[in-house]
């Protein structure tokens, strides 16, 4: 279980998050639903570590959590960016195998076990020898869920799913999703699309700009 | 006619030698100590920049011609005193690197922060990100403008002739001279096109590998 309590952050002189309360429960799926610029992808920042808090805290499981300060607490949170930022220099697999070789310190065989059996579970096994430019946009999300999955976090962050996507796709992202949540993990998807949101969260979190 | 090139010829190789050594020292120094003059220059530190900044601009902002002869006859006076080849290495390579680090530092700037961010989520280390995700980007991005650097770096090795440097266009001069033709250059000129045709054909290799991935 993740804890937010009473976050604040501002960027530059604008308040994007203001005293924000949650709780982010295990094994389900939680949607942060809201209109652009209500802060949505800043909060899946802080969660990730990627900006510092202006105040307020984080608890994973009841423990004081701060992937900002402390980068082993990083190893909990995976996240699947909105225009995916996969590796182009590396191949499917590489990207897969980069990150538990290199921070894991796992043996490359290993390592690459491993990338396949998630390379399989999400159906593009086919493409491990492929570089990034030659996937599609589906594709290249798949790829960036299993490099974020093979690190093993608590849970893993999507910004947008379905933002780079064709609109046909959205059914299959949402069966994706509900697919990993039928295994156990936890999930937390940003987005400001409301029928996407609808189909998979067990918890909706509206979320608004703040005013002034 | 062919028993005049075969008798000036292994004058205009000897020069061929001396030209070579040369383009290659300077290479081999002023590629590494751009990547590291590009680094301190997006350095957050900022006495570092700027000292580096007033570098590049004065290694760009003099000819180097001029850059040859304060190295080789100027700074004896401060009782620094360099041979006459190790001379025009240390002025080339001082030259050549602000080049090459003004090239890495807009290789630097193509790789979008989200690369950064990427890695940094994913628990690599500062330099498991600069080794693994920055300079492999960087070097595709930089590869053609290196390579026009290169090539006038074959060229440019001919001013060494001013601090008596006895070079391929030297040697072609010496010839001309005393024999009073042109042969000796036109020699010469074919074999800079040489020179820089190997590097274009070794820099398109070089281009061609990067392309696997786009």
């Amino acid at each position: 279980m993740l804890e937010l309590q009473h976050i604040n952050k501002r960027i530059g002189d604008r308040q994007i998050l203001k005293d924000l309360s949650l709780t982010i429960p295990d094994h389900a799926i939680t949607v942060i639903v809201g209109p652009s610029g209500a802060g949505k992808t800043t909060l899946l920042r802080c969660i990730s570590g990627l900006s510092a808090l202006d105040s307020g805290k984080l608890l994973l499981d009841g423990e004081p959590f701060d992937p900002h300060q402390r980068p082993a607490d990083r190893r909990a949170i995976g996240v699947v960016f909105q225009d995916f930022q996969l590796f182009p220099n590396l191949t499917v697999l590489g990207n897969i195998t980069l990150a538990p070789t290199l921070a894991l310190k796992l043996r490359p065989a290993e390592a690459e076990q491993k990338a396949q059996t998630l390379l399989e579970k999400l159906n593009i096994s086919n493409l491990r020898q492929l570089y990034p430019y030659a996937l599609s946009g589906g594709q290249k999300q798949r790829v960036a869920l299993a490099r974020a999955l093979a690190m093993k976090p608590r849970l893993i962050c999507y910004d947008e799913p379905t933002s780079a996507l064709d609109s046909g796709l959205r059914g299959r992202v949402a069966a994706l999703l509900l697919s990993l949540k039928a295994e156990g993990i936890t999930q937390i998807v940003v987005t400001h699309d409301q029928d996407f949101a609808k189909t998979i969260a067990d918890h909706m979190i509206n979320v608004v700009p703040i005013a002034g | 006619m062919w028993h005049y090139i075969l008798a000036i010829l292994p004058a205009l190789l000897s020069g061929v030698q001396v030209t070579l050594v040369l383009f290659l020292t300077t290479l081999l120094l002023a590629l590494p100590l751009g990547i590291l003059v590009s680094l301190g220059l997006t350095s957050r530190f900022r006495p570092l920049r700027a000292s580096l900044k007033a570098y590049v601009w004065l290694m760009r902002g003099t000819p180097l011609l001029l850059q040859l002869i304060f190295v080789f006859y100027g700074l004896p006076i401060i009782n620094i005193v360099f041979q006459r080849s190790d001379a025009a290495v240390v002025a080339f390579a001082l030259n050549y690197a602000a080049y090459f680090a003004e090239i890495f530092r807009g290789g630097l700037q193509a790789v979008p922060q989200g690369q950064i961010e990427s890695a940094q989520v994913l628990q690599l280390s500062y330099s498991q990100t600069i080794r693994k995700i920055v300079i492999p980007q960087v070097l595709k991005n930089v590869i053609p403008a290196i390579g026009n650097e290169v090539i006038n770096l074959v060229k440019d090795s001919s001013l060494v002739y001013v601090i008596g440097i006895g070079d391929l266009l030297r040697a072609g001069n010496v010839a001309t001279a005393r024999d009073v033709t042109l042969i000796p250059l036109v020699l010469v000129a074919a074999i800079y096109l040489l020179l820089t045709g190997i590097c274009t054909l070794g820099l398109r290799q070089l281009e061609k590998h990067y392309r696997a991935w786009h």
